[in-house]
């Protein structure tokens, strides 16, 4: 970035619900003083303004799931020095990756009244399946306040502190008790990574691992254990799949789940 | 009511139970935070009380490998209910806390370290395991070689009523590792539960001073009987038997046993029994700043040999597999932890057991590798 100049920031975005990139708008203590240090160029949810390229850093929420989207990555890349994910969609192809193991064409007959208008990919597909992604911040949505921690970072130039740990390890610290332990409800927290301060087990429900995997996640044993519960296949399955289904660690685990006798 | 006179330290006196809310209450006057079991979210967990019907009356914890489920039980005693998945590291050690700010100054930085306004806390019904974690944490953070302020500064104001257990969970094993049921030392008060009154040790001159005014009688000996069949009771109810006379050499010999690859197709590595364990003293420090990098809070929270992260050392990561962290944790807590501070890492406490996702039992762990044969 030029001497002095304040660093552009563009938040682009694919296919996705908008969530993780309001999640920068949710930042309303910080807003201003973020606007102080960034130069936004192009942030569509916020405001009109549109800058060109080139971006010292690129927020990109969602997955490429048209070839129209997958030129636009192709094109935010080119001119983005830093490339971030932001969210499920973008690190693992969301919700939307489950027509991965579908036939898409029937589901746009099925639908729409003219399937012709639509142009839409066979697979839902992670950002880091087309380009070089240089940091992903996860999530469904996001946490706003891991983005905080990541844009200060990058401003400050040290590390961001992003955990790499279960689920458990926040439940744990925060006092929060095992939903799976104490009452059997199926849960992905030992298996995906923390950093959602373990909201859905502080209300009692099992983790939908919307943060995805985390290092060196262990899902089969996981998926061994809630079916010596009593959780079905189906219902194992459903949870793998969900989020972050398109996770290679997810997919692989659902696959074997899928291709176990019964 | 003026009550007899406070009792002798060391003298064993007996009183009806709901007289233990007076005990409580004379505790709260002196400033203390009253920290003890209470049912929440369908479990037991360590939070304020301040009424004796807030302990977990009538409930029993059924444990297993893998599960912990509160049930209900006809007993109207106080403290029946076995540890559930808090320990009292959660107010001596908290998981996370400020250890200190630091704020620009022109060129150079100011330092201020967080100040900590916890109030003294009284634990009501620890156990004996329980007891024994906290000397062991003692050992760590307070007479080790660098003593821990953070931890000394709670640990020396607590208040301790302590507990002989009435019952016991299948995953209870402290008569295997020498630390209870029966409570022997490092309380102010120790009480035994009868069906109609409590049994009360003095240990210090604080216990003493905390039942002031309070109508309590000697404990006759049929008392001191009736207390000790309580104990021995529990003695017989705890099944779980673990061999120690051959640690830590049955570990070390162990190290590269083909042992370890199974046992790291099951761990998840998700460190639920490194948290729950009353013993575990592992931290980390986490730095935050804000936008433009004139302040920044350095925080301290728990951490664990089974986060990756946390041997991360320059170069590279020293137990990049589960397998090794899991070898790391059990080598450390049974074994090496004999070396290094003189008895073993377990009390016997049973939470790791409880508490595993996928039911890891490290005593059924320690018996397989002990019938795998040296390697």
């Amino acid at each position: 970035m030029a001497e002095n100049a304040k660093p552009r920031l563009a938040i682009f975005k694919l296919a996705s619900c908008d969530g993780c990139q309001l999640q920068l708008l949710n930042l309303e203590d910080e807003l201003l003083d973020i606007a102080d240090q960034v130069e936004i160029c192009y942030f569509p949810e916020a405001t009109s303004q549109d800058l060109d390229g080139p971006y010292d850093v690129a927020l990109v929420e969602g997955s490429v799931t048209t070839e129209t989207d997958l030129q636009r990555l192709r094109e935010i890349r080119r001119n983005s020095q830093t490339l971030i994910t932001l969210g499920a969609c973008a690190n693992a192809g969301g919700i939307q990756a489950l027509r991965n193991t579908a036939d898409v064409e029937e589901y746009t007959r099925a639908i729409y009244a003219n399937p012709s208008y639509i142009h839409t990919l066979a697979q839902s597909t992670p950002v880091a399946a087309h380009v070089t992604v240089d940091f992903a911040i996860s999530g469904c949505p996001i946490s706003r306040r891991q983005l905080l921690d990541v844009l200060t970072a990058l401003l400050i130039g040290r590390a961001p502190e992003l955990p790499r740990y279960s689920v458990c390890v926040e439940c744990k610290r925060s006092g929060t008790v095992c939903v799976l332990v104490s009452a059997g409800v199926a849960c992905l927290g030992p298996i995906t990574q923390a950093g959602c301060g373990a909201l859905c087990p502080s209300f009692h429900r099992g983790c939908f691992g919307c943060y995805g995997p985390m290092e060196s996640a262990n899902p089969d044993s996981l998926c061994q254990n809630l079916m010596a519960r009593g959780v079905s296949r189906a219902e194992t399955l459903r949870l793998l799949n969900g989020f972050a289904g398109g996770s290679e660690e997810f997919r692989s685990a659902a696959e074997k789940l899928e291709k176990a006798p019964l | 009511m003026a009550g007899s006179p406070t009792p002798r330290v060391s003298a064993t006196v007996i009183f009806p139970k709901p007289t233990l809310q007076q005990v409580l209450d004379n505790l709260r006057a002196s400033g203390f935070r009253l920290i003890g079991p209470t049912v929440r979210d369908g479990s037991v967990i360590l939070g304020t009380l301040e009424k004796i019907s807030e302990l977990p009356i009538g409930r029993l914890l059924d444990q297993k490998a893998g599960n912990s489920r509160l049930l209900p039980t006809h007993s109207a005693d106080y403290f029946a209910c076995t540890v559930g998945p808090d320990s009292w590291k959660r107010y001596l050690f908290p998981a996370r806390s400020d250890l200190l700010t630091a704020r620009r100054n022109g060129d150079g930085w100011i330092f201020t370290p967080a100040s900590d306004d916890s109030p003294p806390f009284a634990f009501i019904g620890v156990k004996s395991c329980d007891l024994h974690a906290i000397a062991l944490q003692d050992e760590v953070f307070v007479n080790g070689t660098i003593g821990d302020p953070h931890y000394a500064h709670r640990r020396q104001r607590v208040f301790m009523l302590a507990v002989n257990c009435s019952t016991a969970a299948s995953t209870c094993f402290c008569t295997s590792m020498s630390t209870g049921p029966h409570v022997r030392s490092g309380f102010d008060l120790a009480l035994t539960e009868l069906p109609d009154s409590f049994v009360m040790e003095i240990g210090s001159e604080a216990g003493s001073n905390a039942l002031a005014g309070i109508d309590w009688q000697p404990a006759s000996a049929f008392d001191l009987g009736r207390a000790a069949q309580v104990t021995q009771r529990t003695e017989r109810l705890i099944q779980r038997q673990v061999t120690t006379s051959d640690l830590p050499q049955l570990l070390y010999e162990r190290i590269d046993h083909p042992y370890w690859d199974t046992i790291a197709e099951r761990c998840l590595s998700c460190a639920n029994c490194t948290l729950v364990c009353p013993t575990c003293f592992c931290s980390t420090v986490e730095d935050h700043s804000d936008l433009n990098g004139n302040r920044t809070t350095r925080t301290r929270v728990w951490d664990s040999c089974f986060i990756l992260d946390f041997s991360h050392v320059h170069g590279g990561n020293s137990r990049p597999t589960i397998k090794s962290r899991f070898r790391q944790w059990m080598t450390h807590k049974l074994g090496a932890w004999i070396d290094q501070f003189g008895r073993s890492g377990c009390v016997g406490c049973g939470r790791c057991i409880a508490w595993c996702p996928v039911g890891i039992d490290i005593t059924e762990e320690l018996n397989r590798l002990r019938t795998a044969g040296a390697r």
